[in-house]
């Protein structure tokens, strides 16, 4: 037994150095230059903070979408790969509501907090509908059906939610082309909260009074402190509700949940329903921050939220959390210290660590079931 | 108040159960004796609506069972102590005494019901801010039939709750069914050790293999020679 327990760890140790050599071998070639970023960080440490801010700011979207992943694994076992293209048709969805209320143009400030208030409801609603109408669609009839089968179906749901989103990006009366022509290119999402504040005559930089030399901007709080009522909220929801409580119960023991009277379809429901809302909340959060719309944005938010919820412990909410805001600050250092176009491998590299070295996340401790 | 009527039910291509036919009176304690496989979980769980039937009748109270979701099915008054005990590991113990009561509208007399819970098994008031799978197998046993009561059932579905207790906890736990009984909860209760549940039942059910082979007053099973061949040992 001992043995046995050694050689898997050992070939588990292999399989890890194989990867970090990977990692080390290629990384110089793109950027990944360990002398080079002490340096860099040493000559300027106010930017390792700067680069803390983004992390957090990015990972707080990160994790809400993450949420979304690891709330939908913990009741039906299923990944749903969709997920992270509900969030893009969230980018999309508050983009046409800032647009169609003609809030883009706007430089009045109570226009601006109106449409976007409007904006992050809408946005909420439609991508809360639009999942677990994916749910009701693709995934229902196949819950008992082999793992495999639904995997397949999500993953096809989300090329047809990824073309829904190329045709609806082609929609210049929806989505303001601002020069640029088809739906497949970046489509901008104006900083309506630069304008907000520069409408107001404030400094967009908050530090900016201070004298200290970084950026921390209206746009990184809002983010944050959305990103923290809305995780405060689910929290709350999911310990202290009925519904919420019926979650949980469902999550550990769908036989026992329905010999006790909940009615499972509905709580899978709910869960889609709450998962795809904070997805689209993250979309109006992501477009404000990034200022991008794009109909293949949910593909890397996807493999990052995704790589998120197994960090933290899939099926975990908290572990979604952590994982979220850990992630955001590897891609915010990967973007910073080597290259941008290093940061999705490093997150992949991470799945495999976690995977290989602790498949139940960081925060996915079982409580086993004695006997 | 509880009719089968030539139930069929399958799991997958297996037929499972193969014509039940039994009834439960009002305040009675029938219990479903047989060995490994015979059909009396999937008869439970039948009942309770998780495995539907692909023929055949289940009547409560004049509620055709068969025809409703699972989830209905309580609320009419079924309540289960499953097979395997199925608590929710990762809540506490006062957590899953909760969800017992989940489809109670009558909220109002929801302390009591839980003081009555803790008077019969005072080792879950000890135990009230654990997480279920940190507990003992008998005290999950306990939290099973206690998440089961918190829904006040008219009939009670105990499906082998003496399963890997150890002796004085087996004999503590068949008083308090037998107390529950005494109080006007009807009972329906699946059991391998069948010295134990016939005595403190009044009719008995024997399934082999997906059916019924017998049925009886308890004490006329006792005395029945295959009864006491196959099930209490006597040579």
């Amino acid at each position: 037994m001992e043995t046995t327990r050694k050689k898997f760890n050992l070939r588990r140790f292999a399989i890890a150095t194989l990867v970090l050599y990977i990692v080390f071998l290629i990384g110089p070639i793109v950027g990944l230059d360990v002398p080079a970023v002490y340096a860099s960080i040493k000559s300027n440490p106010l930017q390792l903070v700067q680069f803390l801010i983004i992390g957090i700011s990015n990972g707080a979207i990160i994790a809400i979408i993450a949420l979304g992943y690891t709330m939908v694994y913990g009741i039906i076992e299923l990944i749903n790969f969709a997920h992270g293209d509900v969030y893009m048709i969230g980018v999309f969805t508050s983009l046409t509501v800032l647009s169609l209320t003609g809030t883009l143009e706007s430089k009045d400030p109570a226009k601006i907090v109106f449409g976007l208030i409007l904006a992050l409801i809408v946005a909420i609603v439609f991508c809360a509908v639009l999942n677990a109408t994916i749910e009701r669609l693709a995934y229902r009839r196949l819950r008992n059906a082999p793992r495999l089968a639904p995997l397949i179906s999500a993953i096809g749901m989300s090329f047809i939610i990824e073309n829904i989103g190329l045709m609806w990006a082609a929609q210049a009366w929806l989505v303001p082309s601002f020069g640029t022509t088809g739906g497949a290119s970046q489509k901008s999402f104006p900083d309506m909260l630069g304008i907000l504040f520069t409408s107001l005559g404030w400094d967009v930089n908050l530090l900016a009074s201070t004298g200290i030399a970084l950026r921390l901007t209206i746009k990184d709080v809002m983010v944050i402190v959305l990103a923290v009522v809305l995780m405060v909220g689910l929290y709350l929801f999911v310990q202290r509700t009925r519904l919420g409580k019926a979650m949980r119960a469902t999550a550990q023991n769908r036989d026992a949940a329905k010999m006790l009277g909940i009615d499972i379809d509905w709580v899978i429901t709910a869960t889609f329903l709450i998962g795809g809302g904070l997805a689209g909340a993250a979309g109006l959060m992501a477009g404000l921050y990034n200022n991008t719309a794009w109909w293949f944005m949910g593909f890397r938010a996807g493999l990052q939220s995704f790589t998120a919820a197994v960090l933290g412990g899939i099926g975990n909410i908290a572990g979604g959390m952590l994982g979220g805001f850990l992630i955001g600050l590897l891609a915010s250092f990967s973007d910073g210290y080597l290259n941008a176009r290093w940061t999705n491998a490093l997150v992949f590299a991470t799945l495999v660590l976690i995977l290989l070295f602790r498949p139940t996340g960081l925060l996915g401790e079982q409580t086993g079931q004695k006997a | 108040m509880l009719e089968l009527k030539d139930v069929h039910t399958y799991y997958g291509n297996i037929h499972a159960l193969k014509g039940i036919s039994l009834t439960v009176g009002d305040g009675e304690i029938v219990t479903l004796i047989g060995s490994n496989g015979a059909g009396k979980s999937t008869t439970l769980r039948t009942i309770q609506g998780l495995n539907k039937p692909k023929s055949g009748s289940v009547v409560f109270n004049g509620t055709e069972l068969h025809k409703l979701p699972a989830h209905e099915i309580s609320a009419l008054g079924v309540a289960q102590s499953p097979e395997g005990r199925m608590i929710f590991p990762r809540m506490t113990v006062m957590e899953n005494l909760e969800m017992g009561a989940y489809v109670r509208k009558d909220l109002t007399s929801l302390k009591d019901d839980l003081d009555h819970v803790f008077t019969l098994f005072p080792r879950l008031k000890e135990r009230i801010g654990q997480k279920g799978g940190t507990l003992s197998g008998g005290e999950q046993q306990m939290l099973a039939m206690g998440r089961a009561l918190m829904a006040k059932p008219k009939i009670l579905l105990l499906d082998e709750p003496s399963m890997g207790l150890a002796p004085l906890l087996v004999e503590l736990i068949f008083e308090i069914i037998k107390k529950l009984n005494e109080e006007g909860t009807t009972i329906l209760l699946v059991e391998q050790n069948a010295l134990m549940a016939l005595s403190i039942a009044d009719r008995g059910y024997v399934l082999q293999t997906g059916e019924v082979v017998l049925a009886d007053q308890a004490d006329k099973l006792m005395k029945n020679d295959m009864v006491q061949k196959t099930y209490l040992g006597v040579e």
